[in-house]
């Protein structure tokens, strides 16, 4: 079996290095995303050939500008690469750098270094050396930094099959760090290395200093006796910086050339634009302007296809198989409940895929920088524009994007107010709803009535987030220097081959992820609303009968009577009624009502639920969802059910209302208190109730 | 008084001065803003704030309140 076993390479680097690209050229699709045990960090691992029959797990950990962590992102690299009973514990480290950057890429290389673990620097974006007028001189590079170098373009694909002939040499790379960092304080340092003699000084060093989850023992263990205080030791962290970038300009001041007469500039000029005290916020505006209309636009066509091809399918299904319990479950149950879920793939991958090219073009650090003062009023940062705008897709990731704010409280407030973005979970309900209630009319003859609803709805779940945050900013004491450092990357044309591969592994999360909740919802339901207790469910058709005793009916009629009866007092219908007195001021019925507590822990339910509950017992299946609803009528007053009152109450309960399970459990982890997510859901859910009531109550 | 990165003008250059450590966030540092290196002003944004430096050959930006700590020596820019 050991001949078979696969070897550990880690890449590792700082952001915007084009790490995630080396590791798609390394891979290709072959890829697992999942999460790291006990916190949301992406865990992304590939499997790669290499020469020899050689076979390499790779491993592609989060990018870091240094082995001082800040964030638990960068535990995850310092926990892996001290933990080597750890089964991702790398055979061979990857340093991946940016050749405009080499420099500052560097520092983290020589920490690596330290670790004794055999690494080969991957210098990549060669193809942009011409342009920026650099030279290397890479056998002195080799030589200084005992090293292999790769000298790579994962953008161009230039260089990968060297690296990983490279890769497979990993037993003969030099292990001896590059510099000796332990000269900024000798004294102490030796009395280190006589305390632990067995151990790596630099490990040491960095168990001293970083608030690393593991090695908690041997941390106090440590610590007891070579306890420093916090300034002297971010003192001596500072001169180990120093002290690192003196090697490292040393070393380039011979091994790199940069002509400055060759190098080209256009992104300076590029700056000058996006970041225009004037066009800069009109470029952003318009990006976002088109990124809307084009989600709600562009995703139409294949929603619709979606939705009647699953209609058709149902009743195909009831149509073509025998007759009994388990097609009901099919036709009824599954069938609904899968197309529920696809629904969703057009517009959230219309998302990501903004979002990706967004972010890897460097765009996005531009409009960190250009908001940041005007989100600072806000009591935000600049950077809590990513998870905002990242929030329109999904609030999970977009609260796992606001790990890299630096100050707490501008994060902690961003945390609680993500959650108001339109994400797309709200996405469907808004569309079937604004659907069914808002005229397909122009006005002006440009201006869409049912677009311009939902360009609303997203500006006010924009609005309500920002003022959140100020009243926010207002209530919440604490105290702590705010810090904001936010690199500029160069700009770059987004690689088709990283923007797909993203939009794909997002998708495909989310679909799954939701998926199976609401596979599982729809088919619970589907039993609830089949079963009831009682005489008022099971003889409901000798009491339908009964009730039409000598009035003419149709056969039609007369099942349909049958249905709504069996409906109404199954369990999911007594449930309904249950909580109809709270909810008929919203302008609510119980199918409704339903709908809201199934969708409870995820809004994407709503339709899912509302399509089981007027599919069962019907008997034609072709109809869509939409123009069952659009039937709907109050069979008391003969008004229908989704009118223009009811209509925007339940747009407003849903832009507010916390119902989102999985949002609650990552703010959980991320803040590491349960105040904070039930803080999240006592106010938003209360403030969805209060508003959706006012306008019922007002447009009726 | 003694400049600061925040009292630069747009396109400035600036070498930087020793500091104190503690005003100043470990990231920046291993950006490489550090006593010697030089600093030029690139950008401003819309409302004065935050500044977009080019330090020792990275592209940063920070906020006032940061770049306020940081003394310079301005380097004078030969026409």
């Amino acid at each position: 079996m050991t001949s078979t076993k696969n070897i550990n390479v880690a890449l590792i680097g700082n952001p915007n290095t084009g790490k995630t690209s080396v590791f798609n050229q390394l891979t290709g699709l072959n890829q697992q995303v999942g999460n790291y045990p006990g916190i949301t960090v992406e865990k992304k691992i590939g499997f790669c050939k290499l020469p020899n029959n050689i076979k390499a797990n790779i491993l592609d950990l989060p990018g870091t500008y240094s082995l001082n962590a800040s964030s638990i992102d960068e535990n995850v690299v310092i926990e892996l690469l001290l933990n080597k009973t750890d089964k991702l514990f790398p055979d061979v480290a990857l340093v991946v750098t940016d050749v405009e950057n080499l420099k500052r890429n560097l520092l983290l290389f020589t920490q690596i270094k330290d670790l004794e673990i055999p690494t080969i620097l991957v210098i990549n974006m060669a193809d942009r050396m011409a342009y920026k007028g650099i030279s290397l001189d890479i056998p002195y590079l080799e030589e200084k930094l005992k090293t292999k170098i790769a000298v790579i373009s994962s953008r161009k694909g230039h260089g990968i099959n060297e690296l990983k002939e490279l890769i497979v040499t990993y037993p003969e790379i030099s292990t001896e760090p590059c510099l000796n960092a332990s000269v900024i304080d000798p004294e102490y340092f030796n009395q280190l290395r006589k305390a632990f003699p067995n151990q790596l000084l630099y490990k040491l060093w960095l168990v001293i200093t970083q608030d690393v989850n593991f090695l908690n023992l041997e941390r106090n263990e440590i610590r007891g006796s070579f306890t420093k205080s916090h300034s002297e030791l971010k003192r001596l962290q500072q001169k180990e910086t120093i002290k690192r970038y003196q090697f490292i300009n040393d070393v380039l001041k011979q091994g790199q050339q940069i002509d400055t007469a060759v190098a080209k500039d256009f992104g300076s000029k590029l700056d000058r634009i996006l970041t225009h005290k004037f066009w800069g916020y009109v470029i952003f505006f318009f990006i976002l302007a088109v990124i809307f209309q084009s989600i709600f636009e562009g995703a139409k066509v294949p929603m619709d296809f979606i939705d009647s091809t699953f209609a058709s399918l149902s009743s195909l299904a009831s149509e073509k198989l025998p007759p009994g319990i388990l097609t009901n479950l099919i036709s009824q149950g599954i069938i609904p409940g899968i197309g529920g879920i696809l629904i969703f793939i057009p517009q959230i991958a219309f998302l990501f895929l903004f979002i990706s090219i967004l972010e890897e073009s460097g765009y996005m650090s531009r409009v960190v920088f250009l908001m940041d003062k005007i989100m600072r009023r806000f009591g935000l940062s600049g950077k809590s524009v990513v998870p905002l705008i990242s929030g329109t897709a999904c609030a999970i990731p977009a609260i796992m994007a606001t790990r890299n704010i630096e100050s707490w409280k501008e994060r902690l407030i961003t945390i609680l107010v993500t959650p108001f973005t339109t994400c797309s979970a709200r996405l469907p309900v808004y569309a079937i709803i604004i659907a069914l209630v808002i005229p397909d009319q122009r006005v002006f003859g440009i201006v869409n009535l049912q677009g311009m609803t939902l360009m609303l709805l997203y500006l006010l779940g924009f609005g309500t987030a920002i003022f959140s945050a100020y009243i926010l900013n207002k209530i919440l004491k604490i105290k702590g220097k705010t810090y904001f450092v936010v690199e500029m990357p160069n700009y770059k044309l987004p690689l088709f081959k990283n923007v797909a591969i993203n939009v794909i592994e997002k998708t495909k999360a989310f679909v799954f992820g939701a998926g199976k909740i609401i596979l599982a919802i729809s088919v619970i339901l589907w039993f609830l609303a089949s079963n009831g207790p009682g005489t008022d469910f099971n003889e409901a058709d000798k009491i339908i009968a009964q009730k039409y005793k000598g009035q003419p009916i149709s056969e039609t009629e007369f099942q349909n009577e049958i249905a709504s009866q069996k409906l109404e007092n199954s369990y999911i219908g007594l449930m309904g009624k249950t909580i109809e007195p709270v909810i008929s001021p919203l302008g609510y019925d119980w199918k409704i009502g339903i709908a809201v507590i199934s969708s409870f822990a995820a809004r994407e339910v709503f339709v899912g639920t509302l399509a089981t509950i007027y599919s069962v017992g019907d008997t034609d299946n072709e109809d869509t969802i939409k123009n069952k609803m659009q039937a709907e009528v109050n069979p008391a007053t003969g008004a229908k059910i989704f009118n223009f009152a009811s209509g925007i109450s339940l747009l407003l309960f849903y832009a507010f209302a916390m119902q989102c399970a999985s949002t609650l459990a990552v703010t959980k982890k991320e803040t590491n208190s349960w105040k904070w997510p039930a803080a999240q859901l006592v106010f938003m859910s209360g403030l969805a109730y209060v508003v959706a009531l006012a306008a019922y109550q007002l447009l009726k | 008084m003694q400049p600061t990165i925040a009292s630069l003008k747009k396109g400035e250059k600036a070498i930087i001065r020793e500091f104190d450590v503690e005003a100043i966030p470990l990231k920046l540092l291993e950006m490489g803003c550090l006593p010697g290196n030089m600093v030029e002003l690139l950008q401003i944004a819309p409302f004065g704030d935050p500044l977009y430096l080019n330090v020792n050959g990275a592209h940063v930006a920070i906020r006032l309140e940061t770049a306020r700590e940081i003394e310079v020596d301005l380097l004078k820019t030969d026409f």
